[in-house]
C-alpha cells in the first residue's frame, strides 16, 4: 500500500508500523468517577468495520510522524491522511 | 584533548575504502552530528537562531542545506540535524546549545551514524538495489530517510554521489549490502 | 543428432551452434533457440512424463503456460525442477533431463498407472486413503511422492545470489506486443517515466510469431526498430526477461528479471535473478492471449499442441514437429497456421474445422464440420481419427497435430485485487472485468482486441488516456499498417466420446474428471478445482481452466459465465525461492547490531549470544575452562570479590528533553519523576495502558530540562514508538523531544568493591566520585582520559557497588582496552550476559523473564510504586479488582531444600502432597541459576500470597523436563538484602 504522508507525500506502507483505531487518541479522564470502566472500554472496545476505518500509523522508517489514516479495509483505499497531533488536538487533547 | 584512539564505525583505524568497478564505497567518520528539535511554540525563535549559528536558514522538508562550516538537513517535523567537521567542531552540541539556548533541544548524534559515501556512474543503480527510495527523481541537495538492509537510513543526494547514514552499530552489515549491491551491478 | 526438423528462415543465428545434452544424448540448436524448439528441431517430440498417470508429454505451448515440457535444468546444487523447456533460452553447455519417469523416459515403469486410471480418477487420494490414519504418513504418503510428482530439487545449498531493487515510474507497461509497444512509443515521446517489461528476451510477443507484416516490414523488424527509439530516448527503461508476477494496492507491481538464466551460470558477483518492486502511477496491461485446446480422446500425445505455438515454432525458431501435420480448429486464426506451415513447405496433411462453412485453405484437404476424435502413437502422434460431418470416421496419419480453440485473453493481473473477469460472448471468452487494480487500464488482446491493428491503437490510446489523468499530454504516434481480421469462431470445446480426453494436461484432469466432479455435487468452480486439481501447479491452468468450465456448464446446463469464473492470484508464473530471499540469507538474513567492545571481546575469544539483532558476549571463556559454567562462575565471583566490566550499550537510550521533560516522564512512568533533583537517576517502570508491566530502566537528570533513559534491549523500539505516542497523540502540546541515542555511546557497567578505584584511574581529576561527592543514585557529565566528554551513572544490576560509563562510540574499544590495562592490578575481568543474568537474579532484580506480558507491579513486588496521586498510562487499570485480589501472585525467591538439587525455570510450584494438576497451581519460577556465592541453585518465580509465605515448602514440578525438586520460599534478595554494598 502507499500512504499519502502529509508531509512527505506518497510512502510505502512498510516504512510504518501499524496501530489501530484512531480512538486510542481520545484516552479517557483518569479522575472521572467511572475511570476504570471507561479505560476497559478505551482499550478493549473497538469496531472492526469492514469498510471505513480511522486507524493509527507510526511512521517508523521515516520522520516518525503518528498519522491517522482513513483506510477503506475491503478495499485498501485511502481517502484521508492526517498528522495524529493535529487530530488530538482538534480532540480536545492538550498537556 | 584525550589520548584515547577512536575506530571508525567498521572497527578500523581509518576510514574503508572500497572500489568495485567504477564504484567507490567509501566510510566516512569525519562528521560531527547534532540533532536540533523547536522546542514547543518557539520555531521562530530557534529558525532565527540557528540561522544566525549556521549562516543560512534551515532547510525545508527533505533538504539539505550547506554552508561553509555547517551544513543541515530536515529529519522530521521541526526537526534537523546539523553536521561540521569533526576535527573542528568535535563539541557541536556545545557550540549549538550555547547559540540556540532554550529554543530547541539539541542532541549529540556524532556516533549514532555510520555513514558511507558512494560515487560512480553506476551509483545510482546500487542505490536502486538497496532502498526504495525514488532515487531517479532526487536532486542533489535532497534527503529521504529510507530503510537499507532492514535499517533505517538517511539517503543523501549531492553533486558528487550519494551518503548513506545508517546506524552505527550495523555498519558491518549496512556495509556489506552496500558492497554486494555494487558488484550487481558494477 | 541433425536437426532434422530444422526449416528455413527464423529469428535464430545460424553462425553459431551450441551444444546441449537432453537425458544425457547430445544435440545441437543455435542461439535464438529456447529447449523446446531444439528439441523439436532435433527430432524429439517427447518431453517428459505426465504427473498422475505417466503419460508420455511434449510440448503444448510454446510459452510460460506451458503444461507438459517441464524438465530438470542444470545438474548439482543448480539443478532446478519443473522447468519449462519452451521458455529456457539455450545456451551451449545446457544440461536437462526429464523428470518424473523411471527408468527411462521412453520406458517409464510407473506407466502402469496409466492402465489403472478407472482407480486414479478425481477425488481418488480422498477416497482412497483414509484408512486407518497411521498409514498415511508412513505409507500412504511416501508411496504417492514417489510415484506422482513433478521433479526434485538438488537438496543442496543454492549457489547463486539473488537481489531485489526498487523502481520507480509514471506509467508500467506490462507486456512489449505490438500493444505495449505502441504504448511505450505514445508514452516515451510524451517525455514520461515509462517501464516496459517483457516476460521474453526481445520486444514483439506475437508479432515474432507472426508472418502478417506491418507496412512494409516483418513484425520484428518494427519491433527492434521500437525498441532502439525507445532505448535511445532515456526515459524508457525496457526490461527483457522480466515477468511482471504480481499487481498489488496502490499501483505497486512486484516483477522477476531473469539476469543469468540464459547463461552456463552467473558471472561473478551478479544475481541469477533480481526481484524488483515497482511504484507506478499508472499501467497499462498488455500481456496479450494464451491460445486454449479442444479436448478429444487421446489428445495429449507428443505432437499434439496449439496451433499458434506450432505456428511459433515454424516462424521463429524454424522448427516443425513433424513434416506431415494436420490441424483442427474451431476458428480463422487456426488457418494462419495452416498458411504458415504451407509455406514452409510443411506437408499438411488435412485441416478439420468444426465449423461446416469453414473457409478453405490453398494446399491441404479441408474437412469441414468435422471432429477430431481420437489418436494412437504410443510415444508420440501417428495419427488422428476424425468423425466427419455425415458421421463417417477417417484416420490419418500425421507426426503432429496443431489444435485452436479460440484465445484467451490474459486476464491474471486484473484478478490480483480480487477484478472478476467478464464474458465476452463476441470471442467466446473472459475479458478483463470492471473493477480493476487502482491506476490500471488494459490493451490489445489482454482486454479481448485480437487484431494486431487493435493491439497497435488501443496500446497508444490507452497510454493516451493514462498519462492525460497524470496531467502529460500525449498523441498517438504513427502507427504502422498491420491485419485487422475479426475474430471468426464457433465455440466448441471438447469433441464427444468414452475415452479420456485431457482439459488439464499438466494435473491429468480429463473430461471424465470433470463429469465425476458434477456427479459428486462438486459443481462450483472453488469446489471443481480443489476435488480435480484442475489449474493447479506450474501453469495455473492457463490453458485449461476455460474449458473445464465448459464442461462443466454443459453439464449443469448453464451458461459459462453463470457457472462461474476462476480468478487468478499472484504470481504470474512461478519463481524460486531464492528470488523472494534477495540477499536476506544466511548469516546475512538481518542486519547484526555489534557492540563497541565486540573486537575486543572477539579477540579474547567471547562467546557470543544473540539479543535481538544485537551480539553479545555472554561470557569469556579463560584456558582450561571447559564449560560455560566454569566461566560463568568466575565472572561472578571476579565481580564480586574485586571489579568486572560489561558492555551495556545495547539498553536502549532515548534523549528526553523540554521543558514538560518531567511532566512526560511523570505519564509514561507507573512511579513519579517531577521531584528528581538533577544529578540523579531513578528505577522507573513502564505499564501498558492495561496495567500490565512491559519494560523498566533508568532516567538520570541531567539538567531541569534534560532526561537519559535507558529501556532493556529488545524493547527499545518499542518504547520509543509508545513514547511518541503519548507525546504526539496523548499529550501533544507537552513541550518534549525524543531522540534515539542507543548508537552514539559506548556504556559499560563497571561493578564490583574495587568498581570505584578503577574508575579513579580514567576520570579526570577535576570530578569526584567519592561516595560523599557522587552517592548512589548520581549521575553527571565528566570527563575522562585527559578531556573525553562521559556520562557516568551510579547504578547497580549486579547487587555491588557499580556504575554505568558512557562516552563517545568512536571511543568505546579504547576505553574498554584502557579499563582493562588501568584496572589490571585490581584483577578486572569482563563478564557476559550469563554473569549478568546470574548476578541479577541473586539480587533479585526482574527482568525479561519476569515482565513477560502477565505480570503487574503488584506481582513485581512494586506495588506501591504505582503513583495514585498522578496520571500515567497504566495507573487506572492497574487498580482493577482482578488484579488486586488476596491471592494474587508475588515475586519470591526459591531455593532447594536439599542444595545438590538444581531449580528449573519454567517449573511449577503445587503443595507438598497435593496434586499436580492446573486447578492446584500456586504458580511458577521463571528464572533460574547456578549461584556460586551461595553454592546452589536459586530462583525467582511467582507464587500465590508469595509475600506471606517465607520458609513454606513447596514441589517445583516441571513434567516437560520430568523433573520434580522441593524448593523453599524465600525472600527473592539472595544477596545483599538490605543494600549495603551499594551504598559505600
Amino acid at each position: 500500500m502507499i500512504i499519502n504522508h502529509p508531509i512527505l507525500g506518497p510512502r510505502d506502507a512498510q516504512e510504518f508500523t501499524y496501530l489501530g483505531d484512531a480512538n486510542l487518541i481520545d484516552r479517557p479522564d483518569w479522575r472521572a468517577e467511572n475511570a476504570i470502566k471507561a479505560f476497559h472500554d478505551y482499550l478493549h472496545l473497538r469496531d472492526n468495520p469492514a469498510g471505513e476505518h480511522r486507524e493509527l500509523w507510526f511512521h517508523e522508517q521515516g520522520d516518525r510522524s503518528w498519522l491517522v489514516v482513513t483506510r477503506d479495509t475491503l478495499t485498501h483505499e485511502i481517502t484521508s491522511v492526517e498528522l495524529a497531533r493535529d487530530v488530538a488536538r482538534e480532540r480536545g487533547r492538550g498537556k | 584533548m584525550s589520548d584515547l584512539k577512536p575506530v571508525t564505525p567498521l572497527g578500523g583505524e581509518t576510514a574503508r575504502v572500497d572500489t568495485i568497478g567504477g564504484l567507490t564505497i567509501l566510510e566516512n567518520p569525519d562528521w560531527a552530528l547534532a540533532s536540533l528539535s523547536a522546542r514547543q511554540d518557539h520555531d521562530a525563535e530557534a529558525a532565527e537562531s540557528a540561522k544566525d549559528f549556521l549562516g543560512f536558514d534551515l532547510p525545508e522538508v527533505g533538504a539539505m542545506a550547506v554552508g561553509d562550516v555547517f551544513s543541515a538537513f530536515w529529519i522530521g517535523p521541526r526537526s534537523w540535524m546539523v553536521a561540521a567537521s569533526h576535527d573542528d567542531h568535535e563539541l557541536l552540541v556545545a557550540e549549538m546549545k550555547i547559540a540556540l539556548k532554550c529554543a530547541a533541544s539539541v542532541v549529540e548524534q556524532t556516533d549514532g551514524w555510520c555513514r558511507f559515501d558512494v560515487a560512480g556512474a553506476a551509483a545510482f543503480d546500487l542505490i536502486e538495489r538497496s532502498c526504495a527510495a525514488s532515487v531517479r527523481a532526487m536532486l542533489a541537495g535532497q534527503v529521504v530517510h529510507t530503510t537499507i538492509h532492514h535499517t533505517g537510513c538517511f539517503l543523501i543526494r549531492d553533486d558528487g554521489g550519494w551518503s548513506v547514514l545508517g546506524p552505527r552499530s550495523s555498519a558491518g552489515s549496512l556495509h556489506h549490502a552496500l558492497v554486494t549491491a555494487a558488484h550487481s551491478v558494477a | 543428432m541433425t536437426q532434422v526438423n530444422r526449416l528455413q528462415g527464423g529469428l535464430i543465428s545460424r553462425d553459431r551452434t551450441l551444444n546441449f545434452t537432453f537425458d544425457g544424448r547430445n544435440y545441437q540448436g543455435h542461439p535464438g533457440d529456447t529447449l523446446a524448439s531444439a528439441l523439436l528441431a532435433n527430432g524429439v517430440r517427447l518431453m517428459g512424463r505426465s504427473f498422475k498417470y505417466h503419460r508420455p508429454r511434449g510440448p503444448l505451448t510454446a510459452g510460460s503456460e506451458e503444461p507438459n515440457a517441464l524438465v530438470h535444468l542444470r545438474s548439482g546444487a543448480r539443478q532446478e525442477p519443473n522447468t519449462r523447456a519452451t521458455v529456457t533460452e539455450l545456451y551451449d553447455g545446457l544440461e536437462a533431463r526429464s523428470q518424473n519417469a523411471w527408468p527411462s523416459l521412453k520406458f517409464d515403469a510407473l506407466a502402469v498407472n496409466d492402465c489403472l486410471s478407472n482407480f486414479l480418477t478425481a477425488g481418488f487420494y480422498y477416497k482412497t486413503f483414509m484408512w486407518p490414519a497411521i498409514f498415511w504418513e508412513k505409507i500412504y504418503e511416501p508411496v504417492i511422492r514417489r510415484a506422482a510428482g513433478l521433479g526434485e530439487i538438488s537438496f543442496e545449498d543454492d549457489p547463486d545470489v539473488y537481489d531485489k531493487g526498487f523502481l520507480h515510474c509514471d506509467l508500467l507497461i506490462i507486456g512489449a506486443g505490438p500493444a505495449g509497444l505502441s504504448a511505450a512509443l505514445t508514452a516515451g515521446r510524451a517525455g514520461a517515466r515509462v517501464i516496459l517489461a517483457e516476460e521474453d528476451l526481445r520486444p514483439g510477443g506475437r508479432l515474432l510469431a507472426e508472418t502478417s507484416p506491418l507496412s512494409d516490414q516483418s513484425g520484428a523488424t518494427w519491433a527492434e526498430r521500437v525498441r532502439g527509439e525507445l532505448v535511445a530516448a532515456g526515459n524508457v527503461r525496457f526490461m527483457p526477461r522480466t515477468t511482471v508476477i504480481g499487481a498489488f494496492d496502490h499501483g505497486i507491481y512486484g516483477a522477476v528479471e531473469r539476469v543469468s538464466d540464459h547463461l552456463p551460470q552467473p558471472e561473478a558477483g551478479k544475481p541469477r535473478q533480481v526481484l524488483w518492486r515497482i511504484y507506478s502511477k499508472r499501467a497499462i496491461l498488455a500481456a496479450g492471449a494464451t491460445e486454449r485446446p479442444i479436448a478429444f480422446a487421446n489428445n495429449d500425445r507428443p505432437g499434439v499442441m496449439l496451433a499458434g505455438a506450432m505456428r511459433a515454432y515454424v516462424n521463429r525458431w524454424a522448427a516443425t514437429p513433424a513434416q506431415d501435420v494436420a490441424l483442427f480448429t474451431n476458428n480463422d486464426d487456426g488457418h494462419r497456421t495452416a498458411r504458415d506451415l504451407i509455406a514452409k513447405g510443411v506437408n499438411l496433411a488435412a485441416v478439420v474445422d468444426v465449423r461446416p462453412n469453414a473457409p478453405k485453405v490453398d494446399g491441404a484437404a479441408l474437412f469441414a464440420g468435422a471432429e477430431v476424435i481420437d489418436s494412437s502413437g504410443r510415444l508420440g502422434l501417428k495419427s488422428i481419427r476424425i468423425r466427419l460431418r455425415n458421421g463417417e470416421t477417417r484416420d490419418i496419419s500425421c507426426g503432429a497435430l496443431a489444435v485452436s480453440g479460440g484465445w484467451n485473453p490474459n486476464v491474471h493481473l486484473t484478478c490480483h485485487q480480487r477484478g472478476r473477469p467478464a464474458w465476452d460472448a463476441g470471442i467466446a471468452a473472459f475479458v478483463p472485468g470492471d473493477a480493476l487494480p487502482t491506476g490500471m487500464a488494459v490493451a490489445g488482446a489482454a482486454k479481448g482486441d485480437l487484431s494486431t491493428a487493435g493491439a497497435l491503437s488501443g496500446g497508444a490510446g490507452a497510454a493516451v488516456q493514462a498519462l492525460r489523468t497524470l496531467g502529460i499530454t500525449a498523441k498517438p504516434p504513427d502507427l504502422p499498417e498491420a491485419e485487422d481480421m475479426a475474430v471468426s469462431l464457433k465455440p466448441f470445446w471438447h469433441a464427444k466420446g468414452t475415452k479420456r480426453a485431457w482439459l488439464d494436461q499438466q494435473n491429468d484432469v480429463t473430461v471424465k474428471d470433470v463429469k465425476l466432479a458434477h456427479q459428486e455435487n462438486f459443481i462450483s468452480v472453488e469446489h471443481l478445482k480443489r476435488y480435480t486439481t484442475l489449474g493447479m501447479a506450474i501453469d495455473q491452468g492457463k490453458t485449461s481452466n476455460v474449458g473445464a468450465l465448459s464442461v462443466m456448464a454443459e453439464l449443469t446446463g448453464k451458461s459459462i459465465p453463470e457457472t462461474g469464473t476462476t480468478i487468478f492470484r499472484p504470481p504470474y508464473t512461478p519463481v524460486a525461492m531464492g528470488t523472494f530471499a534477495g540477499r536476506s540469507v544466511g548469516k546475512e538474513f538481518r542486519p547484526t547490531r555489534l557492540t563497541p567492545s565486540h573486537k575486543w571481546a572477539e579477540e579474547r575469544g567471547a562467546v557470543f549470544v544473540e539479543a535481538g539483532d544485537w551480539l553479545r558476549a555472554q561470557w569469556f571463556p579463560k584456558p582450561g575452562e571447559t564449560h560455560w559454567r566454569q566461566s560463568v562462575d568466575r565472572e561472578v565471583l571476579a565481580t564480586r570479590g574485586s571489579v568486572g566490566i560489561c558492555d551495556v550499550t545495547t539498553l536502549g537510550k532515548i534523549d528526553v528533553q523540554g521543558a514538560d521533560a518531567a511532566e512526560f516522564l511523570n505519564k509514561i512512568y507507573a512511579n513519579g519523576f517531577v521531584k528528581l533533583p538533577v544529578g540523579k537517576v531513578r528505577y522507573g517502570l513502564m505499564l501498558r495502558e492495561d496495567g500490565v508491566a512491559y519494560d523498566d530502566g533508568t532516567a538520570a537528570r541531567l539538567a531541569e530540562d534534560h532526561f537519559v533513559v535507558t529501556t532493556t534491549t529488545v524493547n527499545a523500539v518499542l518504547v520509543y514508538r509508545n513514547m511518541e505516542f503519548a507525546r504526539q497523540c496523548l499529550w501533544p502540546d507537552l513541550d518534549v523531544q525524543l531522540a534515539s541515542i542507543t548508537e552514539a555511546w559506548a556504556q559499560y557497567a563497571v561493578a564490583g568493591p574495587n568498581s570505584r578505584k578503577l574508575l579513579q584511574k580514567i576520570v579526570d581529576p577535576a570530578f569526584d566520585i567519592s561516595n560523599d561527592a557522587f552517592p548512589f543514585m548520581a549521575c553527571g557529565e565528566i570527563t575522562v582520559c585527559d578531556g573525553l566528554r562521559a556520562r557516568l551513572f551510579r547504578i547497580s544490576f549486579s547487587g555491588e557497588l557499580a556504575y554505568e560509563i558512557a562516552v563517545p562510540t568512536r571511543y568505546g574499544d579504547a576505553l574498554m582496552r584502557r579499563m582493562a590495562e588501568v584496572g589490571a592490578e585490581f584483577d578486572v575481568i569482563p563478564y557476559g550476559t550469563e554473569a549478568l543474568g546470574v548476578m541479577r537474579i541473586e539480587k533479585g532484580h526482574p527482568a525479561g523473564n519476569e515482565l513477560n506480558g502477565t505480570t503487574t507491579a503488584l506481582n513485581l513486588g512494586m506495588g506501591r510504586m504505582v503513583s495514585k496521586k498522578k496520571d500515567c498510562i497504566g495507573n487506572t487499570l492497574s487498580e482493577r479488582e482482578g488484579l488486586n485480589t488476596e491471592d494474587a501472585l508475588r515475586l519470591v525467591g526459591l531455593r532447594p531444600v536439599d542444595p545438590t538439587n538444581p531449580v528449573v525455570a519454567g517449573s511449577h510450584l503445587m503443595a507438598e502432597g497435593g496434586p499436580v494438576d492446573a486447578a492446584h497451581d500456586q504458580g511458577y519460577i521463571t528464572s533460574a541459576a547456578y549461584s556460586p556465592v551461595l553454592g546452589h541453585s536459586i530462583g525467582l518465580g511467582f507464587l500465590k500470597r508469595g509475600g506471606a509465605r517465607k520458609g513454606e515448602i513447596l514441589r517445583a514440578v516441571n513434567p516437560l523436563e520430568g523433573v520434580e525438586v522441593a524448593v523453599e520460599v524465600v525472600s527473592a534478595h539472595f544477596v545483599d538484602p538490605e543494600g549495603e554494598k551499594l551504598r559505600v
